[in-house]
């Protein structure tokens, strides 16, 4: 855990003047009682008060905040509803947080074009509830969807179950206006597509506010299908539900939902949302389809066909909404079933090559005798996204530290095997370190070219995502050979 | 093939010591395509990225083939096609030499990608040779992966301005079990209304068509789906519209006929009908194409200008695609914040302005 660091008073008392000079009162807050909430997002481990908090009201705000911010060299970190898991929005004591939380209108919604546009602090859910009397949504769900925002989403390149079929909010997004750390405004993409020149808003969904603040998102909406069904299918060990999933892959199925839980996960999410789960299951497999009716009974009755062939021990397929409802509820209370059973969790991300599944569940069964801890596994098993729950207790000594070695080392053997530290939490402050087990000098460095050209100051979200290579090296993961080091020349340590 | 990226690494680097721009060229299908580059007045050098080819690793059950730049696009798809498994974002070719490091830094999609996404939206990792000669690996083979910036993205469709694209890494789907294609007479302004209309259905659409009042629709998905749209949507059914389709991807229908300068709007599928002359519209209304006079020498410049006001009034922008005089600008400005981020995106890459400079202005 870092250390908290003191707030400078007299340096708050200059800036959030000011933010007054430019924002109404209500929108600057910089006393402890107010900013306190804002001390950390859903990474609750890391803590921090910020300096000052502003929340504009309008595009012009944000531009003015940022002047401040310029004119101050005061470093700035934005942040959508906080539910990140990262630490993306953990504040500094030397910085302005900006929440989009009170840019918060949907602008349009339109049947004719498929989209709308919004507010970055609209939340996910909303968008889809907005666009459900036209008959369409907003395909990105991540399971934080009723309360995180667009904006960061957009910031983490959130996915969801459905990513697998319908994309992630790269795939999801066309366009979005963004206010410059420079002093204006820019729109990335468009609503027609292919913009010209590089693709700018690729590279921005996904830079955790390292590179802009959001005043606008144009998001594409889908036609809603008309039915969906799921396939719960029960494995006696982990290895062939694995198998399982490349079988209905190859068989040229793309299920809209493909989610694996491990015995552990469904014992401990039983009790709690009484699913109906196999508890004597060693993996249980959520399978759906969806479409139109004809389509969905086309598409279940292939998959089960495949699931049996894999050795499933077990399968019920969903008879009506409520059905369908339930047995997903297991998965998507994972989270706060780890919370009732465990005084404490750590949630890791990373994502794998599907076939390395079954060799990743061993080691990380291996790694919960060698850090003494227990970890749960549910997994977006179609596209790879593992999330291990490590159980801990913070309240017993060293145990936070042995829960974040564990989920280092889980990480690590996620790129060992092929995959990366990150599928959809992002890098923030959480997963800096094991940045540089992934990249090396030169793709860190390319990736502060990119900062650099958005942010040539380095104001933006400072010290965040993208680790120094100085941060590398003092940590003894840098793998540096011979000149491999952009200008070795210059004293580092 | 590691003394092939040595000999590119030798090149790259004596090119930067002396200045000197290279061109990077794959099969040369697409060397059109784009502004021309900017040699200062000296030659430009070739690197041919040809001898770097090869499929490193598909496995089908992933969804992700990684192959070397210079792999031809055939042997890319005849490798899917034996697994049935296909490039979701269809690319064009132009030709039968085209490789898979021009197609992703073409960036162009073909007719399905107003359904299934772009090329961009495909590509999962690159490994890149920079403007100092270094090997940048980014992104990977999984589909799902935040950490660090999306630059493999960024990569696709930056007409080789940022580096050398050895290796790329794309997802890659199952071929849909079934197939039609439906035509129906139709004007412009009706199929255009048509096309936003169905495509807010959950109809399995997978590409659109229209040119002289009829519009060509193409239905792939599960049987049950396409028959239920079939009987739906009504029309007249296309036999062998797999060839139509090819034909409308690699520009070789009867409107792509003739030498007259190829302008593409690309606006907002919803945009109603543009009386700016006959034209052939794909993606549901997304993708217009023009021909400019061809006799017109003169007013080229003015025929660009009102493509490109047409083009901005709907939200959109407009190319001049191929053939045509360039010094009217290929591609559509960018605002001066966006041109100073790719200025500084270009200096990061490649400091000393080598790989095709001037060819995505």
């Amino acid at each position: 855990m870092m250390p908290t660091i003191p707030v400078d008073p007299e340096r708050r008392r200059q800036v959030a003047a000011a933010m007054r000079a430019v924002l109404p009162d209500r929108c600057v807050l910089a006393d402890p009682e107010d900013t306190r909430p804002y001390e950390c997002d859903g990474l609750a481990a890391y803590r921090q008060l910020p300096m000052v908090v502003v929340l504009p009201d309008t595009e012009e705000q944000v531009l003015a905040v940022l002047k401040v911010c310029r004119e101050l060299h005061v470093p700035v970190v934005p942040r959508g509803a906080g539910t990140g898991l990262s630490g993306g929005a953990q504040p500094l004591a030397d910085g302005v947080v900006i929440s989009t939380a009170r840019l918060n209108r949907i602008l349009r919604v339109d049947a004719y074009s498929r989209s709308a546009v919004v507010q970055p602090g609209v939340r996910n859910l909303a968008i889809s509830e907005a666009a459900a009397p036209l008959g369409l949504y907003y395909a990105p769900d991540p399971s934080s969807q009723i309360a995180c925002s667009i904006g960061g989403n957009v910031a983490e390149n959130s996915g969801g179950v459905h990513c697998l079929k319908y994309g992630l909010t790269v795939h999801n997004v066309l366009r979005v206006r963004v206010a410059t750390i420079e002093g204006e405004m820019i729109e990335l993409g468009g609503a027609a597509p292919d913009a010209p020149g590089l693709d700018l808003l690729a590279v921005f969904i996904g830079s955790e506010g390292m590179l802009g603040i959001v005043t606008e998102v144009t998001v594409k909406l889908v036609p809603k299908p008309a039915a969906a069904q799921v396939i719960m299918a029960s494995f006696g060990d982990v290895a062939s539900g694995g198998d399982a999933v490349a079988s209905v892959i190859a068989a040229g199925i793309i299920p809209a939902g493909l989610e694996m839980m491990d015995r552990t996960s469904s014992r401990m999410v039983e009790p709690f949302v009484k699913a109906g789960y196999d508890l004597d299951a060693a993996a249980i497999l959520l399978c759906e389809a969806d479409g139109t009716a004809l389509e969905v009974a086309e598409e279940i009755e292939r998959m089960a066909a495949v699931l049996k062939e894999a050795g499933a021990t077990a399968l019920t397929v969903s008879r009506d909404e409520g059905e369908r409802l339930r047995f997903w509820s297991g998965r998507k209370n994972a989270f706060p079933a780890a919370g009732r059973i465990s005084p404490d969790y750590y949630c890791m991300d990373g994502t794998i090559p599907r076939k390395r599944l079954a060799h990743v569940l061993e080691r990380i069964e291996q790694m919960e005798d060698t850090f003494g801890l227990r970890c749960a596994n549910v997994f977006h098993a179609g596209d790879g996204n593992m999330h291990p729950l490590i159980l801990f207790d913070a309240n017993q000594p060293g145990e936070l530290d042995r829960a974040e070695a564990f989920g280092a080392a889980i990480l690590a053997l996620c790129v060992e095997v092929g995959g990366t530290i990150t599928g959809e939490h992002g890098v923030g402050v959480e997963k800096i370190d094991s940045m540089c087990v992934q990249f090396g000098a030169r793709e860190l460095d390319a990736f502060f070219a990119v900062k650099r050209a958005f942010d040539p100051e380095m104001l933006l979200n400072p010290n965040k995502a993208i680790p120094t290579l100085n941060r590398c090296a003092e940590l003894g993961a840098m793998r540096v050979h011979g000149g491999a080091l952009p200008f070795a020349h210059l004293p580092r340590f | 093939m590691q003394h092939t990226i040595e000999r590119f690494q030798e090149q790259v680097r004596s090119a930067a010591a002396a200045r000197r721009p290279l061109r990077i060229r794959g099969g040369g299908t697409k060397d059109w395509y784009g502004q021309r580059i900017d040699a200062a007045g000296g030659e430009t050098a070739i690197l041919d990225t040809r001898a770097h080819a090869g499929i490193v690793d598909y496995e089908p059950s992933e969804l992700v083939i990684t192959a070397r730049c210079g792999t031809p696009l055939a042997h890319i798809e005849a490798a899917l096609a034996e697994r049935r498994q296909m490039l979701p974002f269809e690319p064009p070719h132009f030709g039968p030499a085209a490789t898979l490091g021009g197609t992703v830094a073409a960036g162009l999609s073909g007719p399905r990608r107003a359904s299934a996404g772009a090329l961009r939206d495909f590509v999962l990792g690159v490994k890149l040779l920079d403007g100092k000669g270094e090997v940048l690996t980014f992104g990977g083979q999984v589909m799902k992966n935040v950490a660090g910036y999306d630059v493999s993205r960024l990569l696709a469709g930056s007409l080789g301005t940022l580096g050398l694209l050895l290796e790329v890494s794309v997802k890659v789907l199952p071929v849909p079990l079934a197939g039609a294609t439906l035509r129906f007479a139709l004007g412009e302004a009706d199929a255009i209304r048509k096309l936003n209309e169905w495509a807010g259905q959950p109809l399995p659409l997978s590409a659109s068509c229209w040119h002289d009042g009829v519009l060509a629709l193409r239905l792939s998905g599960a049987r049950a789906a396409v028959d239920a749209a079939v009987r739906a949507l009504g029309g007249e059914p296309l036999a062998d519209d797999a060839r139509f389709w090819q034909d409308v991807r690699e520009q070789r229908h009867a409107f792509f006929d003739g030498d007259a300068p190829l302008w593409r709007l690309a606006l907002p599928p919803a945009t109603d009908a543009l009386a700016l002359g006959p034209q052939l519209i794909e993606w549901g209304g997304a993708q217009r194409w023009l021909r400019a006079p061809a006799d017109a020498e003169a007013d080229a410049a003015a025929f660009a200008r009102r493509m490109r006001a047409a083009a901005t009034a709907a939200g959109g922008h407009a190319t001049l695609f191929r053939g045509g005089d360039k010094a009217v600008g290929v591609f559509q400005p960018l605002a001066p914040a966006i041109a100073r981020i790719h200025e500084r995106l270009k200096a990061g890459f490649d400091p000393a302005n080598i790989f095709n400079p001037g060819r995505m202005v």
